[in-house]
């Protein structure tokens, strides 16, 4: 076992910690940054329950090590709301079409919807469902993540 | 149709949920965010051997890993008198003898054998991997059908017998209905074993706090349930334990009662004094977690010449594993098998095995089989008889005008509407529309097909017990604010908000004023909390009960500091007014504090403040009910099910808020979805179990669904409120539902789909099979 000393940034703020190799992202971030937002749902890279945004891309913390993000800038559900709680376009089109119940899956459909829409892109409808098919909820059977990806793509805006 | 009488403001609308915003900003408090001040983690050693005993365990270089601070197997916890309890077993079934880790036998793969507390729980899981295990292995018993063999005790203190049974006994009379009938028409249907899987995972963090006081964080159903199950557990006095439980992840009837792993940590916790955490991974819930539904269930139908029902028989068999929850040869599912159809007689033969692989849990609608096997025979003995499944049901369903109805198990039918949600579905499908695109679908070589199910569904059950009752307190502050306590709870189901809007209509304040508190034991009374789709109809009778109070009390000071008469108080908005009498209007605000702060202006001899409860016993049952449609496509070549159409026509009385009523609806449709096309808990031939990521054991994603079509019929029951549960109905429905559309969609290959899963191999193994004849 060995540790190494990383320097990233987490929603905006830097941190600079000593990680075991072997520590996993999702891990880091829960244990270490106080992102306990980021949720384990299978620790094999299944449920999508764990997605953050590393360098602007949807990555799943439990498949990538702490030691690999060395650098990068993280980005997690607890970093989208503006500082005067106004929810993200993301979390309030999920807010309005019920697209979650227990929540546990929610962080990381979040997560990957804002991966998708940064920076004013509009993915269509099938995109957005695609990249949801990376996601597993126990709750919903999706049915309000339809209608917020519909939401999303612009077609019912 | 809508016979909703009350103009309500905040109940029947959409409101967003309260719970969204912490949730949506990954703040919410499930158990595994919780840390607390010098916590160990614990990982279990588990047997990989599914039958035999333990020879020996070293420990040694587990206990001597840095790290590590308490490696304890069964022997170590002789310290504390556990008890195991059975909470919703039959009362005629007794249980196995059980103690948190593997004492001496192993009855299947997967037992607790050992726990270790360490630093973190990767050194946990360090440790754990050097214990060393030596087992004798036996031949296990794995399957249903191994297990009905009897041929060996799973549980030598309980003898080689089934784990319960039922009988409903036949007679000369029924035997003479069945020799006279014009159609008799039998079927097995067998539903595969199947995994809860909520989203997070079980878990708990417990925390002894000075003498045999304890606070525990648990992933569960009712923190008041798991509060009273460790006081039992432990006999520890009830108020010594506290259980917290903010947000869950889904439960589904797993976390309805604390297992061998949370009993163990706690155990752990109380012996090393230390706070625990124990965290299961995705594996340790596949593979160790109670599962569900491995059960299959031979039906005999009698039929007149006009397709009217005259009477059922039917054989249940139950593959319970190890280490049920709950015994039983599953009553419940048997007694509700007349359904809303005017079926005379009904005969049973129900048992249940134990096997050596892993215990039974409920499962949303876990007396589901009921409708599952009556609603698939109906469609066979359709086929068989050579008229419409929808025929068949409108022959036989009850009517409006029937009720109430006693169906011939005894249980009364009354406020509920399947004929009517029947009609309402064959509608929004267009039937004669499908029918033709399926011909002419089928001339193109592609099969659709269109399947119905109709069910009532017992919510609320009050069969005394544990369910017999659920508390509501509500207070409104010295700030005008309302909080409300209630005993039940919410893994998903949000009934911050639901309540909210209950008690907001009901009180006249503004949904925004309204608080709701169900996640701490130490803050308020006992209650089941979450099971049964009880909430509504228990929690929030208790509250409207409790509003009544708090009003009437509201009023009475109103009119003593106003002078006016109590029946001219009327309380609005968070105002309280005097009708006709503008000038007079008041804030509750101001009335509050004076009731708080100003006490010598109540009226003489009145209690002080504003708090109000009550302790809501519900009708034995409430019945909600449903009928749903689907249109599928199989596809010829990979056997693959397409779910184009899917219409849920349901009446739960009065919506408090539709879109958490279709949230439910849609949740249990899926998972019963997921239960006949793809979930699939399998074992080997030595009691392995295979299906142990989310690799192998499949739950629909977002292309398994289409968007579900609601109908929604407004029938109140004569509870208060007139609220119906909705929880548990679309996996009772759902799966029926999709078996008949792709037995529909099949028909043209004359075979039957009643062994699940439908899987791809299954579906095209039948399809070759019958073309090849
Ligand atoms: S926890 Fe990472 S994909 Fe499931
Ligand atoms: S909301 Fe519960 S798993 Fe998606």
């Amino acid at each position: 076992m060995s540790d190494h000393k990383i320097r990233l940034t987490v929603d905006g703020g830097p941190v600079s910690k000593t990680v075991e190799a072997r520590q996993t992202l999702g891990e880091f971030l829960r244990d270490g940054c106080g992102r306990t937002g980021v949720h384990l749902g299978c620790e094999h890279g299944v449920c999508g329950a764990c997605t953050v945004i590393v360098d602007g891309k949807a990555v799943r913390s439990c498949l990538m090590l702490a030691v690999q993000a060395d650098g990068t800038e993280v980005t997690t559900a607890q970093g989208l709301a503006a500082p005067d709680g106004t929810l993200s376009p993301v979390q309030q089109a999920m807010m309005d079409e019920h697209a979650l119940q227990c929540g546990f899956c929610t962080p990381g459909v979040v997560m990957t919807m804002t991966a998708l829409t940064a920076g004013g892109a509009r993915p269509t409808e099938a995109e957005i469902k695609a990249a949801m098919s990376g996601h597993l909820c126990r709750c919903t059977g999706y049915q309000g993540i339809m209608r917020a990806a519909r939401k999303l793509a612009g077609v019912n805006a | 149709m809508n016979e909703m009488t009350q103009a309500a403001r905040f109940v029947g609308q959409r409101v967003p949920r309260k719970e969204d915003r912490r949730l949506l900003t990954g703040n919410g408090a499930y158990t595994d965010d919780i840390t607390v001040p010098g916590m160990l983690h614990a990982a279990f050693v588990r047997s990989y051997i599914a039958r035999g005993t333990i020879k020996s365990i070293n420990t040694d270089a587990a206990k001597a890993l840095p790290g590590v601070h308490a490696v304890y197997v069964a022997d170590d916890l002789r310290t504390l008198d556990i008890k195991f309890l059975q909470l919703y077993s039959s009362p005629t079934a007794p249980a196995p003898a059980m103690w948190p880790l593997a004492d001496g036998r192993i009855a299947h793969v997967g037992e607790p054998v050992v726990i270790v507390l360490a630093d973190s729980r990767a050194l946990a899981e360090d440790g754990a991997a050097l214990v060393e295990v030596d087992y004798e292995s036996e031949e296990p018993v794995v399957t249903l059908e191994q297990a009905r063999a009897l041929t060996k005790a799973i549980h030598p203190d309980l003898g080689v017998k089934p784990a319960d049974t039922m009988i409903v006994p036949s007679d000369d009379a029924m035997a003479e209905t069945f020799a006279k009938a014009a159609h008799v028409v039998t079927g097995t249907i067998r539903h595969q074993r199947q995994a809860h899987s909520p989203m997070e995972t079980r878990g708990v963090v417990a925390q002894p706090k000075g003498t045999g006081e304890l606070t525990v964080w648990v992933s569960c159903q009712s923190p008041h349930m798991a509060a009273r199950y460790l006081s039992e557990a432990f006999n520890l006095p009830a108020h010594s334990i506290r259980v917290i439980a903010k947000d869950v992840g889904g439960a589904f009837g797993l976390k309805v009662q604390l297992w061998r792993e949370e009993v163990a940590a706690v155990a752990a916790a109380l012996i090393a004094n230390r706070p625990v955490k124990w965290i299961e991974d995705r594996l340790e819930n596949l593979t160790s977690a109670n599962q569900a539904r491995e059960q299959e269930v031979t039906v005999k139908l009698a039929l007149d010449a006009d397709a009217k029902l005259l009477a059922a028989d039917l054989e249940y068999h139950s593959n319970i594993g190890a280490f049920p929850h709950g015994i039983g040869a599953n009553a419940l599912g048997m007694m509700m098998f007349p359904g809303p159809y005017r079926l005379p007689r009904l005969s049973v033969n129900a048992n249940a095995y134990f096997s050596n692989t892993c215990g039974e849990a409920a499962f949303r609608g876990p007396w589901m089989v009921e409708s599952l096997a009556r609603e698939t025979m109906l469609d066979v003995a359709a086929r068989q008889i050579g008229i419409d499944p929808l025929e068949i049901r409108r022959r036989n369903l009850i009517t409006r005008e029937e009720q109430p109805f006693t169906t011939c198990m005894g249980t009364v039918l009354n406020w509920v509407t399947p004929r009517e949600t029947l009609e309402l579905a064959v509608e929004k499908i267009d039937v004669a529309a499908f029918r033709a695109e399926q011909a002419k679908a089928r001339t193109e070589g592609r099969y659709l097909g269109l399947g119905f199910a109709t069910y009532v569904e017992p919510t609320t059950m009050n069969m005394g017990g544990v369910l017999s009752s659920e508390w509501a307190q509500v207070q409104v502050e010295p700030t005008g604010k309302v909080t409300a306590v209630i005993s039940t709870h919410s893994q998903g189901h949000g009934t911050e908000t639901t309540m909210a809007q209950v008690i907001a209509d009901e009180l006249g304040v503004p949904f925004n004023d309204v608080s709701v508190f169900e996640d701490d034991s130490s803050r308020g009374s006992f209650g089941a909390g979450a099971g049964g789709s009880r909430q509504a109809v228990a929690g929030g009778g208790a509250a409207i009960h409790a509003i009544a109070i708090l009003k009437a009390k509201i009023k009475a000071i109103a009119a003593h500091l106003l002078n006016a008469s109590a029946d001219a108080v009327e309380i609005e908005s968070g105002m309280i007014r005097v009708k006709g009498v503008e000038e007079m209007t008041t804030s509750l605000a101001s009335l509050a504090a004076t009731a708080y702060f100003e006490t010598p202006r109540l009226p003489p001899g009145m209690e002080a403040g504003l708090t109000a409860q009550y302790r809501y016993s519900p009708p034995p049952f409430v019945f909600s009910n449903a009928t749903h449609a689907c249109v599928c496509e199989v596809d010829r070549d990979t056997g693959v099910v397409k779910i184009l159409r899917w219409v849920a026509s349901e009446d739960c009385g009065v919506m408090i808020n539709p879109s958490v009523v279709e949230g439910q609806i849609a949740g249990g449709v899926t998972q019963g979805v997921g239960g006949v096309l793809m979930e699939q808990i399998r074992y080997d031939a030595d009691g392995n179990p295979t299906a142990a990521t989310f690799k192998d054991y499949l739950v629909p994603g977002i292309f398994d669904m289409p968007e579900i079509e609601y109908c929604h019929m407004i029938t109140p029951a004569d509870n208060p409120g007139g609220f119906k549960g909705i929880g548990e109905g679309g996996a009772i429905i759902g799966p029926p539902t999709i078996i008949n559309a792709v037995a529909d969609a099949l028909s043209p290959f004359g075979v039957r789909t009643l062994d699940l899963p439908l899987s791809p191999p299954r579906l095209l193994a039948l399809m070759d099979g019958a073309e090849a004849k």
